[in-house]
């Protein structure tokens, strides 16, 4: 049994729209033995303003995310995209502020993905699970290039008892999601969720399982916009379920 | 510089409307996604990511030793015989080619494919000047006689489909319309060879130049750019200045990426080394040689440490092919000849941030791009550095500003972002059966939601957010 105390981040949008991927994500964590703190204060990651090209606004987020877990030994994250932007970009941030700079490269070795912390630290591909269907499994951007995440989440699945894994022919294309993107070039972001979601309905899966909710969203939103009876399900939901 | 463009919204949609044309675009950039894709594997090519990032160091150094090296190039074409004639800008070029045109009695010019000279719209402004320039890359030719400009910086007529052609080739011939591509490529071939044997100048770009020895490196499938640079008397080839390598043998890397990364080729059909003029003694090659070397906004970038990495580039265009976006929007919506990823990283720094504001922000940041770039350019790293001098220039304007100021401020204090988190939990329709938002009341459907409900249905926020979950669970406990 593993012990330890993980402080969990569960990003802002897991705490408004998804708070079950973010209690499945603990749930997962307690089975293993962990002790898991929610530290009130958190909220949001910065990226949204990162990627929008505020970066001032940004670093305003992340001093308060880096006060926020002050002295946590491990983070531990429900998203590849919000867990890049801390581990990568938040150096960046603070241009000629060594300081805060060093600050947020000790973030860096502590801060993890949820999968990743399965697999790296608690040392385990098989948490118990059993979740009976078929799946498919959609590769985020930020955690395959950024993050370099792509057999993990798959071996996790692997284990789980009664799935099965059926992958899509563009597994590793966009989903068009992209943060402000969606909103700002509706049409083309909508275009590319529906290129993925034909793809997604062609596996003949009855879910489609990532480890990032704001890739779900958009996929969910297409799915449902399209009438298509696919759910979304975040991977620590699939490894919460026995 | 032409004043600030927004969003190309209608051109946007018209092409994401276009059934056919959406197809032609998925399923060529589809078939070089393939090629690509065997042609760089682990059976196929071992040291390909050691290739990379030999491939990224030599431009690397190359770029911050430009001025050695171009001194060194202008020294060795003069002893082949060649002179080396600088540029600022495009007048510039079209000026000395007009000039030397006239000097010699010449009115054709034949052309091979080269991105550079359509950046400077050299064909037009030789027009202009009484000097016929014919293209004679069949896709080039094709969009010449079209009156279009390329849709793909490898692959220029990308977008048409054989019955597009045989339309083009019918339309501005007056040939009998002939959709076989074999028949159509043999029209168009009858007509080019008669300009071959005319032409008193031919005009090339160039894939590499070696700085060691002067000579001028082209890749092509069709033959044409050999004959270009060897038919007419005269040949020049003009080039970016961030197109010179330091050694032959550098090719070694290079020609091997190229290819592959292009169109999957382990080497395009055709890599000619043109090496200056004709010497005494040698049965071909040109009585004069030109190199053409073009700033036209280059030596800017020279000066940015953290982007100039964008002169690498190598225009193999399988960032192009790779990109979603590129994939829907096609490449007549971008503002500039560049299309696709590279196009959104050089026209900005080119042009000015200031002039096509929208344009780094069109990109979900998927990063498919840098994963096959073969010098490895970090483009979504300087496409969010464009983002933020976009937003500092003030172009964005001063609303967005504020609301992510504000927004800021609530992310730094969490008892307001749970206040307004639970106003949002509360103002939300909720559809009965736990389904999504489909549609908002008017007043709620603007902005990002509306933008949002445009395309995709929305979930309503939690009813109890995680915080409140957890919260209770702690108490419960
Ligand atoms: S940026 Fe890279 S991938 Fe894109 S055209 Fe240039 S060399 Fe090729």
């Amino acid at each position: 049994m593993a012990t330890g105390r993980v402080s969990i981040f569960v990003t802002c949008i897991v705490d408004q729209v998804f708070p079950r991927a973010g209690m499945a994500m603990a749930e997962v964590l307690e089975r293993l033995g962990y002790e898991v703190e929610f530290r009130a204060g958190q909220t949001c990651c910065g990226q949204p303003a990162f990627n929008s090209g505020y970066r001032e606004e940004a670093a305003v987020v992340a001093r308060h995310f880096l006060r926020v877990f002050e002295g946590a030994e491990w983070i531990v994250v429900p998203s590849g995209s919000c867990g890049s932007m801390i581990a990568h970009h938040y150096e960046e941030l603070f241009p000629g502020d060594q300081e805060m700079a060093k600050r947020a490269r000790a973030l860096e070795g502590r801060v993890f993905e949820f999968s990743r912390f399965l697999l790296e630290v608690a040392r385990t591909d098989d948490v118990g699970a059993r979740y009976e269907g078929v799946v498919t499994y959609h590769d985020s951007c930020h955690a395959l290039r950024e993050m370099h995440i792509k057999e993990g989440p798959r071996r996790l699945l692997g284990k789980v008892r009664g799935l099965t894994l059926k992958e899509m022919d563009i597994a590793e294309e966009c989903c068009g999601f992209g943060g402000t993107f969606s909103v700002k070039f509706p049409e083309v972001s909508g275009g590319m969720a529906r290129t993925k979601v034909a793809s997604i309905v062609r596996t003949g899966a009855e879910a489609v399982v990532s480890i990032d909710s704001s890739c779900l969203m958009q996929l969910q939103g297409a799915l449902s916009r399209a009438g298509v009876g696919v759910k979304t399900m975040h991977l620590a939901e699939v490894l919460a379920a026995r | 510089m032409k004043g600030q463009s927004s969003v190309p919204q209608a051109g946007i949609e018209s092409t994401l409307g276009d059934a056919r044309l959406q197809l032609a675009i998925y399923t060529a950039t589809g078939r070089l996604i393939d090629h690509r894709k065997k042609a760089v594997s682990e059976e196929a090519l071992p040291d390909y990511q050691e290739l990379r990032r030999i491939a990224h160091e030599l431009k690397r150094h190359t770029i911050e030793n430009l001025d050695y090296y171009l001194a060194q190039v202008e020294r060795k074409v003069a002893e082949r015989g060649g002179k080396v004639v600088y540029c600022e800008d495009g007048a510039e070029v079209s000026r000395f080619v007009l000039e030397l045109a006239r000097a010699r009695g010449e009115r054709l010019v034949v052309k091979s494919k080269s991105m550079t000279t359509e950046e400077i719209h050299l064909n037009e402004a030789l027009e202009s000047g009484q000097v016929e320039a014919v293209e004679t890359d069949l896709g080039e030719y094709l969009l010449q006689l079209a009156h279009e400009r390329p849709y793909h910086i490898v692959a220029p007529a990308l977008h048409k489909t054989r019955y597009d052609v045989a339309d083009i080739l019918t339309g501005s011939l007056g040939v009998e319309r002939e959709t076989e591509p074999e028949k159509q490529t043999k029209i168009a071939r009858g007509v080019l060879r008669e300009k071959f044997l005319e032409a008193g100048i031919g005009i090339t770009g160039a894939n590499f130049v070696v700085a060691g020895s002067g000579a001028v490196v082209v890749v092509e499938n069709e033959g044409n750019a050999r004959l270009s640079s060897s038919a007419p008397r005269i040949h020049i080839a003009v080039a970016g200045i961030e197109k010179l390598i330091p050694r032959a043998r550098d090719l070694a890397v290079f020609l091997k990426l190229l290819g592959r990364s292009a169109t999957g080729q382990a080497l395009s059909v055709y890599t000619s080394f043109l090496a200056g003029a004709r010497r005494e003694g040698e049965a071909d090659g040109p009585e004069e040689f030109y190199l053409v070397l073009l700033d036209n906004g280059r030596s800017k970038l020279l000066a940015d440490r953290d982007k100039r990495e964008s002169l690498y580039c190598i225009r193999c265009g399988a960032c192009l092919n790779h990109c979603p976006v590129y994939r829907k929007i096609g490449g007549h919506n971008y503002p500039w000849i560049y299309s696709g990823p590279i196009g959104a990283i050089i026209t900005p720094q080119f042009h000015g941030v200031e002039q096509d504001p929208w344009l780094p922000f069109a990109s979900s940041l998927c990063g498919a791009c840098a994963e096959v770039c073969p010098v490895k350019i970090d483009i979504p790293k300087v496409l969010l550095k464009l983002r933020a001098e976009v937003t500092a220039s003030g172009a964005r304007g001063g609303t967005e500003r504020r609301v992510f100021r504000v927004w800021a401020w609530v992310m730094a204090h969490p008892w307001w972002y749970g206040v307004l988190g639970k106003m949002a939990a509360a103002l939300s329709p909720r559809p009965a059966g736990g389904g999504w938002v489909n549609k908002l009341p008017g007043w709620m459907a603007v902005g990002p939601l509306g933008s949002w409900l445009k395309e995709r249905d929305l979930p309503p926020p939690a009813e109890q957010s995680f915080r409140s979950q957890w919260e209770r669970r702690r108490r419960g406990a």
